[in-house]
C-alpha cells in the first residue's frame, strides 16, 4: 500500500481544519475517547453551536484553540483500504506562511481551499506560488461551503474559471475542481449528488486515492549525497546517506562530486540485508572499491551521469524572516549534507503575489518570493530542483540567532563562478609586507559613533609611522564621501558599506600594509564576513566600547541631537541596533581613560 | 526489497538519526523503555551499522516504573551493548515524592520532567531523541521533527523553526538545545506492525496474562508492588490485561485482552475503537496538559 503525503492549504476560515477533522471522521480514523473530548471541546471552544466542531480535532495548540485559528502546521493520519496517508494541515494566516511551506515542502498534492462565498484572494494565490514553485504538480481546488451558497452551480463554475485563469502561469500538471462542504459532509467521502446533482465528477476522497504519489525518481541516474562516514575500526569505511535518486548495486562505477574521483561501489551494507540493490528513497551504507578521500556533502553518482559542482547560482527563494533579507549580508546554507556560507549577491526580481508581475527589490521581507543570484563560499554539488529535489533544495540560516529565514530552489549554476579564475601573482603578500619589515594585519575598529574610534585610529598610525611602519587608514565618514557616496544608512546599504570597505581592507593587507578601518560596523554578521576574508591572526578587531550616554554626551558632530530631534533617521543607537563583538582580540574601554592610553593597549598587543 | 509498509519510514527515521550524529557536539537517546523506545534503539542499531551506537542512552526513573521494566532495561543494554546512563532527580527521591502521596500531576513534574532537565544539564547533552510519534496527541502533531528548545529547555510551540524538506537546522547557540523525534511520522499500527518484521523484543507487559489489578476512576490499574494503597472497598482481582502503553505504573492503565502473540496485538491495534493515550493519566489533568508539559520541558 503507498503512502500519499498532501497538504491542505488557502485562506483563514477557509474551513481546511474542519474538512480534515471531517476526513479523519469519515474514514473510522476518530477513537471514543477522542470522540468524546471533541464533545466536550465543541461545548468549550466549538463555533458550531450545538454540532461537532471539527477543526478543534486538528487544531492542537491551546493559543489555537482559544483564538479559533491554525498556527502552524499539524500532521495527522489516516487510510483508507486503497492508501495511506499523511496530511498536514497548514495555517491560512499570511503571518504564519512559512508554516505552511514546511508542510508543503516534502508534500506530493495539494488540496487548496476556497469559501465559496469569497473565491479566489490574495492568500489563495500566495499559496498557489508557493505550491507551485516547491514542486507539488497536482492540485485539487475544493471550493468549500457550498451549503452557504445554495449549492448553487454558477458559483462554483465562476470560481473555478478565476482559479484556472489566475494558474495558467504555474507549473501544475493537473488542477481537479471539487464543490463540497466540510460542515455537513458532502464531496468528501461520498459524492454528495442529492444536493449537487449538477456535479459529476469525483468526492474528495476519490481524488486522493488516486492521485500521483510522489515520483520516486528511481527511474533516473543514481545520486546520493554523503551523511555521515561510518568509521568504526580500521578494516571499515563506508559512506552513509539516503539514496536521492536511481538505484545502484555492487560493481556500479561511480563517481564522487566535487573532486571527480572514479571508483566502484564494492558492498552495500544494510542491517541484514546485505548487497542488494537499494534504491531511492533508502537509506544505507555505501562501501567502495578504492581509497578514497570523501566526506559529508559530497555527493556519489553514476558515473555516466556525474553530478555538477558550482559556487553560484541563480535560484527561487522564499524569506521566512521578519528581518529582511539583506543581499551582501553572509548566510549559513544547507544544501542536501552541504553546509557553507552563502550571500545573495542580487535580487533580480521579486514577484507579485497577485500578478505574478516582476518587481525591483532591494531587499526581501517576510513572506516573499523573488529570483535572486547566490554565491557560496565553496564548490557545492548540486541539480537543479526540477531534476532532483534533494540536490536542489536549500535553506538559509541567520549566522547570529541560528533561525531558519530563507528556502531555495536551485535553477541552474551561473557560468561566471567558472570563467573568472584568480590571477595568480608572483609577487606575494609576505614577499611585499617583508620589504616593509612588518607583518600585514588589519585592526577593525567597531563602536558607536563618537565613540573615540577616529581619534584612536589616528594616534596609532602616527605613532606606527614614526615607528617605521606602512600603514594606512579606511575612515567611515571619508570613504563615504567617494566609494561609497550612492550608499544610504539603510540595514541593506550599511552591509553593502561594509563588504565593499572590507574587500578594500583585503587588498590593501595583501599589498603588505597596516590597516585600520574605523567605522561603526554595527553588525556582527558583516564583521564576521570581513574576519572571514583574512588568513587566521591577520584580523584583529578592536572594539571602541564608550557608553552610549557617553557617546551621546560628546556628541561632536551634533549627530545625535538630530537624532533624538527625529531628523535623522536609523542612527546607531538610537532606533538602530549595535551589536557589541562577542570576543574582540582587543577591548578598549574608554570611559575614564585616555586615547594615547588606549594606543599603548593596542600597541602591546601588536607586539605579542 | 524490505517490507514495503515500513520501510520509506525505517529509511526516513536512519536519515533523522544520522543526521544528529553528523552534527551534535553531544547527543543522547531518551530511553523510556516502551514499545517506541524499543524500535527507536533498533534503528539506531540500524543506522551505524556495521558500527555501535555512538552515542549513550538515558533513562529517566522515576522511581514508579513497573518491575518487569528495570529488568528488561538493564537486560537489553547487557543485550546490544550500549552505554547506558539512568537518572532519579535526588530532590524527589529525598522528598519521597510519589503519584500516590503527591497527585500525578507534581509526581511527573519533579521526577520526569525537573530530572529530564537536570539530567541534560548535568552532561551537557546538546541534542536528546525522543520516541514520540505525532499520531499520539494533538500538541505533538504540531510539533517539528528537530524541535527547537531555549535556555531552560522551553519549548515555544508559536515560534517554530521552519522545517521544509528533509534540510534539518542543528545550530544552536549556548544553552540552547534540539529534541529530536526519528519517530514523528509513525503510527501506533506501525510500530506494531514493525516491531512484529524486525523481531524487536519488547518488555512482557504488553503481551496479555493474569495479572493482579484493581479497578480505579473506571480503569484496570495493575497492582505491581505493594506501594499501591487500596481504597476502601477496593479489592485486587486476578484479570486477563496487557498494556497499549507503559509509563509509571499507578498512572498506566491496563486494558483487558487476550492478546498472546504479536500477531494478536497488531489485530487488536488496527480494530482498537479508543486512542492508546487513554491509559495515560497525566494527559488527563486538564486541556491542554501535554502542550504544557511540554513548554515546561517534558518530552
Amino acid at each position: 500500500m503507498d503512502t500519499l503525503r498532501f497538504i491542505t492549504c488557502g485562506s483563514v476560515d477557509d474551513g481546511k481544519s474542519t474538512l480534515i477533522g471531517r476526513l479523519l471522521y469519515e474514514t473510522k480514523l476518530i477513537f471514543e475517547d477522542q470522540l468524546e473530548a471533541l464533545k466536550a471541546d465543541s461545548r468549550k471552544f466549538g463555533t458550531q453551536g450545538e454540532r461537532l466542531d471539527f477543526a478543534l480535532l486538528v487544531d492542537g495548540l491551546q493559543a489555537e484553540r482559544e483564538q479559533g485559528i491554525t498556527i502552524d502546521v499539524a500532521y495527522r493520519f489516516f487510510a483508507t483500504p486503497r492508501r495511506r496517508f499523511i496530511v498536514a494541515d497548514t495555517p491560512g494566516h499570511e503571518q504564519y506562511t512559512r508554516n505552511m511551506a514546511t508542510g508543503a515542502s516534502t508534500a506530493a498534492a495539494a488540496v487548496l481551499l476556497i469559501d465559496a462565498r469569497k473565491g479566489v484572494l490574495t492568500q489563495t494565490k500566495r499559496h498557489s506560488r508557493i505550491v507551485s514553485m516547491l514542486g507539488i504538480r497536482h492540485v485539487a481546488l475544493a471550493v468549500n461551503k457550498m451549503d452557504l451558497v445554495g449549492w448553487s452551480e454558477p458559483v462554483f463554475d465562476e470560481i473555478e474559471l478565476a482559479y484556472r485563469r489566475f494558474a495558467e502561469d504555474l507549473s501544475f500538471h493537473t488542477i481537479t475542481t471539487i464543490p463540497l462542504s466540510a460542515l455537513e459532509g458532502h464531496n468528501i467521502a461520498e459524492p454528495g449528488h442529492t444536493v449537487m446533482p449538477w456535479y459529476e465528477g469525483t468526492s474528495l476522497l476519490q481524488w486522493l486515492e488516486t492521485v500521483p504519489t510522489v515520483d520516486r525518481d528511481s527511474a533516473r541516474p543514481f545520486t546520493m549525497p554523503v551523511q555521515w562516514v561510518n568509521r568504526p575500526n580500521l578494516d571499515f569505511r563506508g559512506f552513509s546517506g539516503r539514496i536521492a535518486s536511481g538505484s545502484v548495486k555492487p560493481g556500479d562505477p561511480v563517481r564522487i562530486s566535487p573532486s571527480g574521483v572514479a571508483t566502484r561501489i564494492k558492498e552495500i551494507v544494510v542491517w541484514g540485508d546485505p548487497n542488494t540493490e537499494a534504491t531511492t528513497g533508502q537509506s544505507v551504507t555505501l562501501v567502495l572499491e578504492d581509497q578514497v578521500d570523501t566526506s559529508r556533502g559530497d555527493v556519489i553518482a553514476a558515473a555516466s551521469h556525474p553530478v555538477e559542482s558550482a559556487d553560484q547560482f541563480e535560484a527561487d527563494l522564499f524569506w521566512m524572516s521578519e528581518h529582511a533579507l539583506l543581499p551582501g549580508r553572509p548566510y549559513t546554507a544547507l544544501v542536501h549534507t552541504k553546509s557553507a556560507n552563502v550571500v545573495i549577491t542580487h535580487i533580480k526580481h521579486r514577484l507579485d503575489i497577485n500578478t505574478g508581475a516582476h518587481l525591483a527589490a532591494k531587499t526581501l521581507a517576510l513572506n516573499e518570493i523573488a529570483t535572486v543570484n547566490v554565491s557560496f563560499d565553496k564548490l557545492v554539488p548540486f541539480a537543479s530542483y526540477l531534476e532532483n529535489k534533494r540536490l536542489g533544495a536549500f535553506i538559509v540560516i541567520d549566522k547570529l540567532t541560528n533561525e531558519t529565514v530563507g528556502a531555495g530552489i536551485i535553477h541552474f549554476a551561473l557560468r561566471r563562478s567558472v570563467n573568472v579564475h584568480w590571477q595568480a601573482l608572483e609577487v606575494t603578500k609576505a614577499a611585499r609586507a617583508e620589504m616593509k619589515h612588518q607583518w600585514a594585519r588589519c585592526l577593525w575598529f567597531t563602536g558607536l559613533s563618537g565613540s573615540g574610534k577616529s581619534t584612536i585610529a589616528n594616534l596609532l598610525e602616527k605613532r606606527l609611522h614614526t615607528d617605521g611602519k606602512h600603514t594606512y587608514i579606511l575612515d567611515g565618514d571619508n570613504i563615504r564621501h567617494g566609494l561609497n557616496r550612492d550608499l544610504g544608512f539603510t540595514e541593506a546599504d550599511r552591509v553593502e558599506n561594509i563588504r565593499r570597505v572590507a574587500e578594500v581592507a583585503r587588498l590593501l593587507v595583501d599589498a603588505g600594509l597596516i590597516v585600520i578601518v574605523a567605522f561603526i560596523s554595527p553588525y556582527r554578521a558583516e564583521r564576521q564576513f570581513a574576519r572571514n576574508l583574512f588568513a587566521p591572526g591577520e584580523f584583529l578587531e578592536v572594539f571602541v566600547d564608550t557608553p552610549l550616554e557617553e557617546c551621546e554626551r560628546r556628541d561632536a558632530k551634533g549627530l545625535y541631537a538630530k537624532a533624538r530631534r527625529g531628523e535623522l533617521k536609523n542612527f546607531t543607537g538610537i532606533d538602530s541596533d549595535y551589536e557589541p563583538p562577542q570576543s574582540a582580540e582587543i577591548h578598549l574601554r574608554t570611559t575614564g581613560i585616555a586615547p594615547e592610553s588606549c594606543v599603548d593597549q593596542i600597541i602591546k598587543v601588536l607586539r605579542d | 526489497m524490505p517490507n514495503v509498509i515500513s520501510w520509506e519510514l525505517e529509511s526516513e527515521a536512519i536519515e533523522i538519526i544520522r543526521e544528529v550524529a553528523a552534527t551534535a557536539v553531544k547527543p543522547v537517546m531518551l530511553y523510556s523503555i516502551g514499545k517506541d523506545s524499543s524500535v527507536m534503539l533498533r534503528l539506531a542499531e540500524k543506522a551505524f551499522y556495521p558500527g555501535p551506537i555512538p552515542f549513550p542512552l538515558m533513562h529517566i526513573d522515576t522511581g514508579w516504573k513497573f518491575r518487569e521494566m528495570i529488568a528488561f532495561r538493564d537486560q537489553t543494554a547487557r543485550r546490544v551493548g550500549f552505554k547506558l546512563i539512568t537518572y532519579t532527580n535526588p530532590r524527589g527521591a529525598l522528598e519521597g515524592i510519589g503519584p500516590i502521596t503527591h497527585g500525578s500531576a507534581y509526581h511527573t513534574d519533579v521526577m520526569k520532567t525537573e530530572a529530564l532537565k537536570q539530567a541534560l544539564d548535568l552532561h551537557g547533552f546538546d541534542v536528546a531523541f525522543g520516541g514520540a510519534r505525532r499520531d499520539e496527541e494533538k500538541s505533538r502533531a504540531k510539533e517539528r521533527i528537530f524541535s527547537f528548545r531555549a535556555p531552560g529547555h522551553r519549548w515555544e510551540p508559536k515560534a517554530q523553526r521552519p522545517e521544509l524538506w528533509n534540510l534539518y537546522n542543528t545550530r544552536i547557540n549556548a544553552g540552547e538545545t534540539i529534541r529530536v523525534f526519528p519517530l514523528s511520522n509513525w503510527t501506533e499500527a506501525d510500530i506494531w506492525q514493525y516491531i512484529r518484521q524486525e523481531n524487536i523484543p519488547i518488555v512482557p507487559l504488553y503481551f496479555a496474562a493474569k495479572r493482579r489489578v484493581v479497578m480505579r476512576y473506571g480503569q484496570w490499574i495493575m497492582v505491581d508492588d505493594d506501594r499501591l494503597p487500596l481504597e476502601p472497598g477496593e479489592a485486587p482481582q486476578i484479570r486477563m490485561v496487557r498494556f497499549r502503553t507503559l509509563g509509571c505504573y499507578p498512572l498506566t492503565a491496563a486494558i483487558e485482552s487476550s492478546a498472546l502473540t504479536i500477531d494478536e496485538i497488531v489485530a487488536e491495534t488496527l480494530g482498537a475503537t479508543t486512542s492508546e493515550r487513554q491509559g495515560r493519566i497525566i494527559d488527563h489533568d486538564g486541556a491542554g496538559s501535554m502542550e504544557r508539559k511540554k513548554q515546561e520541558g517534558y518530552f
